[in-house]
């Protein structure tokens, strides 16, 4: 087990999606990666893990206007399988 | 009892690491960052996946937002991709036919000096169909912004050469890469646009990556600031990603971007009023070493 904190986190509109990946290279922390599952539209989309740091770098990459982020007041912290 | 800062508010033990991320988070949060931008109607559009128009687009409508110009904005649109956002941009807007932008909105400043007129072009409509359009206003030092979206290829017709298209790159009809024998060597529109007399500004930014699209975030407030200011004219290029048109996976949109458009079209300020800089020049300063 391994305690990670997360000082944001973000909503991602999973529907609207089109799959082309850009927010994963693009998150500093790394903290995105694209799922197994598919959207409505037929394509993986991002899934947060832990970590999060609510820098908004997603947003800004994101084509599709697909995330929307925010920064917790306290930290979160998650205790994650390693 | 004293509050650490960093008291933990939630422990969750779980299997599965991923987080919930379907609606707002319970916990006390600060928002930083909505879906769209204020001055964006609705989300939805039907350009292509890994698409780098949007991206520009969003910066364009929050700095109109941030400078307080929403309602003394009229933007003129070209023809290309971007145009399908006519529908959904919450500010006046003019269609120009091909490439005539910067003249349509030569008139709307004439007309309505006070307004914050600006065009948004691709480089098909501005550096093919309407390049003496754009070297004419800047020449006779219009106080307009012109914008464009320069990915190198007509994407909206199916991804053909444009004059922007860097030696060596692959398109609909110069698909063993542009050849300069045959297809001669692309525009450096900035370039050409900086060291005319008329230009207060003139920089070319890229949002293949998020200190890309925060630089040209940046560009795109000074362009409008100086022409708020009533300098002349500014012009900011914004390199797109076209994973459709460039044969590439969207995931390797941006490196294909930074590796092949920008090792030509430099990214950096190329006028700043009477500071001017050569496209060479910031190749020399950015990538030393050559492409």
């Amino acid at each position: 087990m391994r305690t990670v904190e997360s000082r944001g986190t973000i909503t991602v509109a999973v529907d609207r999606c089109k799959g082309c990946e850009l927010c994963i290279p693009a998150c500093p922390p790394q903290v995105l990666r694209m799922s197994t599952d598919r959207n409505e539209l037929g394509v993986p989309y991002p899934e947060l893990l832990p970590g999060c740091t609510g820098c908004g770098a997603c947003l800004l990459v994101c084509p599709d206007f697909c995330f929307e982020i925010y920064q917790y007041e306290t930290p979160v912290e998650y205790e994650v399988n390693v | 009892m004293s509050r650490d800062p960093l008291r933990v508010i939630q422990t969750s033990v779980t299997q599965s690491p991923v987080i919930k991320t379907d609606q707002p988070p319970s916990e006390p949060a600060k928002q930083k960052g909505r879906f769209r931008p204020a001055l964006l109607l609705h989300e939805d559009h039907d350009l292509c996946p890994g698409c780098g128009e949007p991206i520009a687009i969003r910066l364009m409508l929050e700095v109109i937002e941030e400078l307080g110009q929403a309602q003394n904005s009229i933007g003129v649109i070209g023809i290309g991709c971007y145009t399908a956002f006519t529908s959904s941009m919450d500010v006046d807007l003019v269609q120009a036919l091909h490439g005539r932008a910067p003249s349509v909105a030569t008139g709307a400043k004439r007309m309505r000096p006070d307004s914050l007129i600006f065009t948004l072009q691709g480089d098909g409509d501005m550096v093919n169909e309407g390049l003496q359009e754009v070297i004419h206003t800047a020449a006779r030092g219009e106080s307009v912004t012109c914008i464009l979206l320069n990915n190198g290829v007509f994407g909206e017709t199916g991804g053909h050469m444009t004059a922007t298209t860097v030696l060596g790159q692959r398109t609909k009809n110069s698909i063993e890469g542009r050849d300069a024998d045959y297809h001669g060597y692309p525009i450096l529109i900035g370039d050409l646009l900086a060291q005319l007399g008329g230009t207060v500004y003139a920089a070319r930014g890229s949002v293949h990556d998020a200190a890309g699209v925060v630089k040209t975030k940046n560009m795109l407030r000074r362009a409008f600031e100086s022409q708020l200011e009533g300098g002349g004219f500014s012009f900011v290029e914004i390199l797109t990603m076209c994973p459709t048109g460039w044969f590439v996976p969207t995931a390797e949109g941006p490196g294909y971007l930074d590796n092949v458009l920008g090792a030509v079209h430099a990214t950096g300020e190329l006028k700043n009023h009477e500071r001017l800089v050569t496209t060479a020049q910031l190749l020399a300063e950015t990538r030393p070493s050559g492409p």
